[in-house]
């Protein structure tokens, strides 16, 4: 490798990113070093009032987190679940229509949430369920099952067979065997499968705008579009906030990234 | 299958309830707000709705240009994450991030960039040489439209690169080799060897991006909100606004039914396409 191309591909990730150390660095300045003409690109010192802001005053970040919190592991769990009781379905019970199935989850992946979006208000509203986490929860579930499926299909298609007859033949019923064979065996697949199902839950907007407009039940994203500024957008701490929300994911894509990947690439690819 | 009973359940009941209620007129806003059957009259309105065949168009164009940057992006992105050097990992990790972030996040980061008064992006571009004057990227149509498209290819671009990498690492080595020995160049054997073999991946790259841009809502809601005067509204956006801020949900309904009409030409498009080239 020439060191030149080398210095080129640096530039490259360099300017990828740059957008994001943007984020980081306007969040530890001081409100006047933002709003200043000509910019100054770094912060003079570790300003950290903004960090503070968003906990002390103004709207309810904490619970905006909490709130994103339970909706994004809720969804996980619940599409883990049902996502891999069908996909081991899928797998072992030669299903004769399991194409078709797939095509069905797979198109629903990729539905415009504004096409459903109403009647799922109207039946929301009905059932109560507006402003509550379960709310939030049950449409994440099925708008990400498809995914789970997907990747977890092809998870369980790589184990071993001949565990599972063995176990049948121990005297371990059907359950048992998902439960203390399949589960421990497809774990890291579980494990990527859930890490996609949460970050898209957490990223969420469009229903979570719409089904928890209470000012105590909105999810991160929603409520950091709603920062009130009294005289201008206060970026600082829209920033820090930001940056409070983005961080675990970021650590996750970067200490997890191979998993992410395969999981991403996985249908694309077979 | 508890599975598919949940999804018929959310997703396809709902599609047939949509489309129920695009057939009546609906209005939350009045006191009673009963629904009555009113037939196609919804749809009838619809197709004198110029700002629905704008918001159509502009849909469009914004796919159309997204999907085509990021293409061109992504596989130039790919190739060079294909190479071996040091570092590698890191970097590939590291166009993650990008795609990582939630999309409301990136569009209150790009609106920051793109500020007439103290954005980055007027200050850059001063530098270089490029513009005299500050420019109000948002607050021009033209301008709003291509800043969209910018924070839109940044955000989606890591997704394309790494399916594509995906692609490039399943073709075998021997074919390059056997490529070189016969004296084919570099570009030749871009051209007959690498492009043909990712063909198929291409495709389905194109297919979730393109669907995925077509839906696009939480960028341009935050960014721009459809400013200035509706010139970057899209489909979702004013079905969005019909239902929620105008609270007319039968003609809402009929908006988002033909949006996922359209949307299921796109895949069955797609879908054709990939069936000839298996």
């Amino acid at each position: 490798m020439k060191k030149t191309s080398f210095l080129i591909i640096m530039v490259v990730i360099l300017a990828i990113i740059s957008p994001f150390i943007w984020q980081v660095l306007t969040s530890f300045k001081l409100p006047s070093e933002i709003f200043i003409k000509p910019i100054r690109y770094l912060p003079s010192q570790l300003y950290l009032k903004n960090y503070n802001a968003i906990f002390t005053s103004g709207p309810p970040f904490a619970t905006y987190i909490k709130n994103s919190a339970i909706v994004a592991s809720g969804s996980t769990l619940f599409c883990v679940l049902f996502g891999s009781i069908t996909a081991y379905a899928l797998t072992r019970l030669k299903v004769r229509a399991n194409k078709l199935i797939m095509a069905l989850f797979l198109s629903v992946a990729m539905f415009p949430q504004i096409a459903i979006v109403s009647p799922l208000f109207l039946l929301m509203r009905k059932a109560g369920l507006l402003n509550t986490y379960l709310g939030l929860i049950i449409p994440y579930t099925a708008f990400n099952l498809p995914l789970a499926v997907w990747m977890l299909t092809s998870f369980f298609k790589k184990l071993p067979l001949e565990i599972e007859e063995q176990a049948l033949i121990d005297g371990c019923g059907p359950l048992g065997v998902l439960g203390r064979i399949v589960f421990p065996l497809a774990a890291p697949g579980i494990f990527a499968t859930s890490i996609l199902v949460f970050i898209f839950a957490w990223n969420e907007f469009l229903f979570a705008l719409v089904f928890n407009t209470r000012y105590t039940m909105r999810t991160v994203t929603v409520g950091i579009t709603m920062f009130p500024g009294l005289y201008e957008i206060p970026w600082g701490t829209i920033f820090a906030a930001s940056t409070i929300v983005t961080l675990p994911l970021v650590l996750i894509v970067l200490l997890l990234q191979r998993q992410i990947i395969s999981g991403l690439t996985m249908g694309a690819v077979k | 299958m508890p599975s598919l009973a949940i999804i018929i359940l959310i997703a396809f009941v709902p599609i047939l309830y949509t489309f129920w209620l695009s057939l009546h007129s609906l209005n939350l806003k009045s006191p009673l707000a009963t629904s009555n059957f009113i037939g196609l009259s919804n749809y009838i309105l619809l197709l004198k709705d110029f700002r629905m065949w704008r918001a159509l168009w502009q849909t469009l164009c914004f796919t159309v240009t997204s999907v085509s940057c990021e293409l061109v992006f992504g596989l130039i992105l790919a190739l060079i994450l294909n190479m071996t050097f040091k570092l590698r990992g890191i970097c590939r990790a590291s166009i993650l991030i990008p795609w990582a972030i939630p999309t409301v996040v990136s569009a209150l980061l790009w609106t920051w960039i793109f500020n007439d008064q103290y954005g980055v992006f007027n200050d850059i571009l001063n530098k270089i040489g490029i513009i005299k004057v500050y420019k109000s990227w948002l607050g021009v149509p033209s301008l709003a439209f291509f800043s969209i498209i910018i924070a839109e290819v940044w955000k989606t671009t890591p997704f394309v690169a790494l399916m594509l990498l995906a692609g490039l690492q399943m073709i075998p080595k021997d074919l390059y080799e056997a490529a070189r020995i016969d004296g084919a160049s570099r570009l030749r054997q871009f051209q007959f060897i690498t492009l043909p073999l990712l063909k198929p991946i291409i495709l389905v790259a194109l297919l979730f991006r393109t669907l995925d841009a077509f839906r696009v809502f939480d960028l341009i809601y935050v960014m721009t909100a459809g400013g200035p005067g509706n010139s970057t509204e899209v489909l979702s956006l004013y079905t969005y606004k019909t239902l929620f801020s105008y609270l007319d949900f039968g003609y809402g309904c009929a908006l988002s039914f033909v949006t996922f009409a359209v949307a299921g030409l796109i895949s069955i498009f797609y879908i054709l396409l990939l069936k000839s080239e298996i």
